[in-house]
């Protein structure tokens, strides 16, 4: 098969020793980039890609794959250890990987999200082998309809989120949503919502901002006030036989990670979606059809297993439209095209025909960084749960600085400092009102697809409500997320009339 | 508790009617020509929801009988959280006149020492190598300028040796 | 193995060897003290920062500069929150700007305090240009086809383009104005997404840069119909241009940089000896040939004037455009 022949050239390729040796330093120095709070694969690619012109342009695949590949390892890293999303994609791991870092179970949640990104990274490179072509016409089929669709079905998958207060969620959500319209509306092409005329929200606001203000300085403001001298997390030990444990407690977890590929790999594919709804909706249907949904949340490992799967698997996906459709999914994709139009390659349909040495050699990479990637950071776990024994006052005091050099950094603005001072203070005192934070920081970040979805197609349909429902994908899309909208609400309604009989039976309960 | 639990509530109505003013800036409403919601639409119908919700718990707070012992915030533990907020805000401003280099080892030697009470040698030391390996980091290897406000001319010589 | 792309590298080798020689670094008597920061007035993915990226690229691998330049993206409100950023960095020697047509646009829709006459001009590298594009599995043929099929649908006709006041949207207006049709026109976030909504058949039709359809339209998936162009694109040689048709439509995307108001003269001989050596290099002519880019370069009060025309011809634009849609 010519298709095998390619990629074992591929292979030959990147498996050579002063290939290897790139790998192994790409995946390293994405793994530290990725863990920074604020950094991620974008800045991994951003300061490599000048440096691809000069090397040998094998070498520069491959040293662009291996720092992607490292930083989105590395999100995970700080999302479980420190409770902060180091990108957008990681946001559903620290849903459950936070509280099992709390309950001294870090390395687990490591190991975890290691494994569970290697699985999702490599079914979807098989799936990318085998079904590019075809796949491509799959994300041309999604028109504004579809996308606006999708997100309402990443939306319902989260509906009921950790039984809270329902006017308190509904309240974190429209925050969520409006702070997702400040700047410029698309539509109009009129600015919004900029407060008190600062020239800064004219971008909006950025989710990361938000993360990082109210995960990073409302959790440390939190945790000061709970425990001023009490260790934050229990202290983490990992030694080779727990290390041997938590791969074979992944060993049982296959349906989890098999399914988290799947949703990874095709929502990361269509161009508006990406490795973020990809993470969110993996998340929140293992929590669905777990049949203990209410320990999610709570450091169910599953939790960190299914988001960790899809958005390592998206991350390959969104590299389907970029090279087939010359359509960047993500900022980081966007980048790599940039690279690619310097090495003289036109990205686009023709692509695959014309060259094929270089989509298969970057396939190869690809995998071989995955591989390397797995390996680096599980060397490198017991570094990072050593870091979590520091006392509790210097940990504080390394995140704090963390929390405003990496705020600052991807868009160089003190306006997005003191916005994370603000959401800092701000989240730290609705959490302690009991108001949920995970509905704020989705609406944050799905909000603008949803808003712009939905415009672009009342626009197209001449203000036709009914095109939503009239396109077959989008109305499978529409349906399915009823289904889980009422989900929530039957299970609910179940478990009150058995709580009521139980209750009836126990009085003294 | 229940106070706090008004006054959160209250303050989020008060930020939600802000919200309306500055969405209805651009028109709300449903505009068939041009085909469905305006600019200002989604902003200002959510923030009225949000009103509405925060509402809601204002109405049943002050409805409920259920009499909370608990106090929202510890007196003691409060203190310290107020400090850091202090520490935070000083330290960004500070941040913009002096620069990075100057704001955030002042906030380690402050933290460290007379926060979190640990030993000279343990403060130098962090306030020492953070910097460094934040120019390092941050400036060398990912090219990514800190804010350096008074400072910048002693970066020049810097500049010109690791670029 | 070999990469086709191996012959680019060697290619640019070449091509930095012989700039190693003719870069005249000693004739400068002002050298940049610290990196200096290329603002780019549009967000990252989009064509204006990929562009501003390549220039990036070429300068260091060139070695055109002593100092690292280092792109920010600062896309807000339109490139507002740029000329804002641009007009408080007044006097600052480290800035330049990387600019599109809404560094005009955008002072005229929203009073922003702006006035783009006071900025230091530094260079125009090319003018980018724009055809009209519809999907290959339509019927439509020729300029008049198209015309009857817009006028046929009445008013249904679904036009994609980027965001309302930007460049697609007034090149649209312009169609409209000429041939007295009127359109539906669909905002999406950046030129690639348009073209693969076209593609798709989510819309009917688009006005993309060339650069943006150009990889579809060699795969049979677009079709060009017109160029708003005097003359006819290289890399479109059988598609007509506007004025062979009769129509008087001519329309371009200038891809230019500024500096801050009261840049030090030394500082802005610097930038613009950098960016003639850049307009010269071996990468930037091939690019620009490949994408159909007009190399057009212009520097200092040429280019001052240039922007003050243009400035003018938008506002006219936009006054008719905003009496079609209000």
């Amino acid at each position: 098969m010519e298709l095998l022949g390619h990629l074992a050239d591929g292979f030959a390729t990147s498996l050579s020793v002063t290939n290897l040796m790139i790998v192994l330093i790409g995946v390293t120095a994405g793994l530290f980039i990725g863990a920074m709070p604020g950094l991620g694969s974008v800045n991994g690619v951003a300061i490599v890609l000048p440096i691809t012109f000069i090397v040998p342009p094998s070498s520069a695949i491959i040293l662009l794959a291996a720092i992607y590949y490292g930083a989105m390892y590395g999100g995970a890293i700080s999302s479980i250890l420190l409770g902060i999303p180091g990108a957008s994609t990681a946001v559903a791991t620290t849903f459950d990987g936070r509280p099992m870092a709390q309950q001294g179970k870090a390395g687990l949640a490591l190991i975890a999200a290691a494994v569970a990104s290697f699985v999702g990274g490599t079914i979807s490179v098989v799936l990318f082998t085998l079904f590019a072509a075809p796949l491509a016409d799959v994300a041309l089929a999604f028109g504004p309809p579809e996308e606006f669709a999708l997100v309402l079905l990443a939306f319902t998958t989260f509906v009921g989120l950790g039984g809270d207060d329902v006017l308190k969620t509904i309240i974190m959500i429209c925050l969520g949503l409006v702070l997702s319209t400040v700047g410029l509306d698309l539509i109009s092409g009129q600015p919004r919502l900029i407060f008190f005329d600062q020239p800064g929200f004219y971008s909006g606001v950025s989710f990361l901002v938000l993360a990082i203000g109210v995960y990073g300085i409302g959790e440390i403001l939190h945790t000061i006030e709970t425990s001023k001298s009490a260790p934050a997390v229990t202290p983490a030990k990992l030694t080779f036989k727990e290390l041997w444990l938590g791969l074979k407690e992944m060993n049982k977890l296959w349906r989890t990670m098999t399914f988290g590929s799947l949703i990874g790999f095709f929502v990361g594919m269509l161009p508006a979606a990406g490795a973020t709804p990809a993470a969110l909706m993996a998340y929140g249907l293992s929590k669905l059809m777990s049949k203990k949904p209410d320990s999610f949340g709570k450091g169910n490992i599953e939790g960190v297993v299914a988001p960790e799967t899809a958005n390592n698997a998206a991350s390959t996906g969104s590299l389907l439209p970029m090279l087939t459709l010359g359509i960047p999914g993500s900022p980081t994709t966007a980048l790599l095209l940039g690279g690619m139009v310097m090495w003289g390659l036109v990205p686009g349909p023709l692509l695959f025909i014309e060259q094929p040495d270089f989509v298969w050699g970057l396939i190869s990479s690809l995998y071989t960084a995955n591989f390397a990637a797995v390996i680096v950071n599980i060397a490198l776990i017991p570094v990072f749960v050593w870091a979590l024994r520091m006392p509790f006052t210097v940990l504080c005091a390394m995140v704090i600085v963390l929390c405003i050099v990496g705020g600052y950094a991807p868009n160089q603005k003190m306006h997005d400092v003191w916005l994370i001072v603000g959401f800092g203070v701000g989240g730290y005192v609705l959490r302690k009102a009991d108001y949920p934070m995970a509905p704020l920081v989705l609406a944050l970040v799905l909000g603008p697809l949803m808003e712009k979805s939905f415009r672009q197609t009342l626009i197209a349909e001449q203000g036709n409500v009914m095109a939503f429902v009239e396109r077959p994908l989008s109305a499978t899309f529409i349906a399915i997320s009823a289904v889980f909208f009422l989900l929530p609400l039957l299970k609910h309604l179940h478990r009150f009339s058995r709580r009521k009989t139980a209750a009836n039976e126990s009085p003294a309960d | 508790m229940a106070k706090a639990d008004r006054l959160i509530a209250m303050a989020l109505m008060a930020i939600s009617v802000y919200f309306m003013i500055h969405a209805s800036a651009l028109p709300i409403g449903w505009n068939g020509m041009t085909g469905g919601p305006g600019g200002g639409a989604f902003p200002f119908w959510l923030s009225l929801i949000m009103f509405v919700s925060a509402g809601g718990i204002l109405v049943r707070s002050l409805r409920s009988n259920v009499k909370y012992s608990e106090t929202f915030f510890d007196t003691d533990t409060f203190k310290s959280v107020v400090f850091v907020v202090i520490a935070l805000l000083v330290t960004v401003w500070l941040i913009t006149w002096a620069g990075a280099y100057v704001a955030l080892p002042l906030f380690l030697i402050w933290y460290l020492r007379f926060f979190g009470k640990h030993g000279w040698t343990l403060t130098v030391i962090l306030t020492v190598c953070t910097p460094i390996f934040l120019f390092f980091f941050f400036e060398v290897t990912l090219k990514i300028l800190l804010p350096k406000g008074l400072t910048e001319p002693f970066f020049v010589p810097l500049y010109a040796m690791f670029f | 193995m070999t990469y086709t792309f191996m012959r680019h590298f060697s290619l640019a080798a070449a091509a930095s060897a012989a700039f190693a020689l003719a870069t005249p670094a000693a004739a400068q008597d002002w050298e940049p003290q610290k990196p200096v920061e290329m603002v780019i007035m549009a967000g990252q993915g989009g064509g204006a920062d990929r562009l501003a990226r390549l220039f990036q690229s070429i300068i260091q691998k060139e070695n055109l500069s002593n100092m690292p330049i280092l792109p920010v993206n600062k896309g807000g409100g339109s490139g507002a929150e740029a000329l804002r950023y641009l007009m408080d960095k007044e006097g600052d020697n480290h800035v330049i700007m990387a600019t599109l047509n809404s560094y005009y646009t955008t002072p005229l829709r929203t009073d922003i305090g702006v006035d783009i006459e006071e900025f230091t001009p530094i260079a125009r590298m090319a003018l980018d240009t724009f055809v009209l594009w519809v999907n290959a599995d339509s019927d439509i043929e020729t300029l008049d086809d198209y015309v009857a099929a817009v006028k046929e649908s009445g008013g249904t006709w679904k036009m994609g383009g980027t965001g309302t006041g930007q460049e697609d949207s007034l090149v649209t207006a312009m169609l409209e104005e000429e041939f007295d049709v009127s359109v539906t026109y669909v905002p999406f976030s950046g030129g690639g997404d348009v073209a693969k909504n076209l593609v798709g058949g989510h819309i009917d039709s688009s006005v993309n840069n060339p650069s943006e359809a150009l990889g579809f339209y060699q795969a049979g998936n677009l079709r060009p119909i017109a160029a708003f162009t005097p003359d006819r694109i290289e890399a479109l040689p059988d598609t007509p241009t506007m004025g062979e048709l009769g129509h008087d439509l001519v329309y371009w995307m200038q891809r230019s940089f500024v500096a801050p108001k009261d840049m030090a003269p030394e500082a802005v001989a610097y930038y613009t000896a950098m960016f003639e050596q850049l307009n010269a290099s071996e990468e930037w002519q091939t690019y620009t040939q490949e994408k159909a880019l007009m190399a057009e370069f212009l520097t200092g009060e040429d280019l001052q004037a240039y922007f003050v025309e243009e400035r003018g011809k938008h506002a006219e634009l936009l006054n008719t455009m905003g009496e079609a849609t209000n």
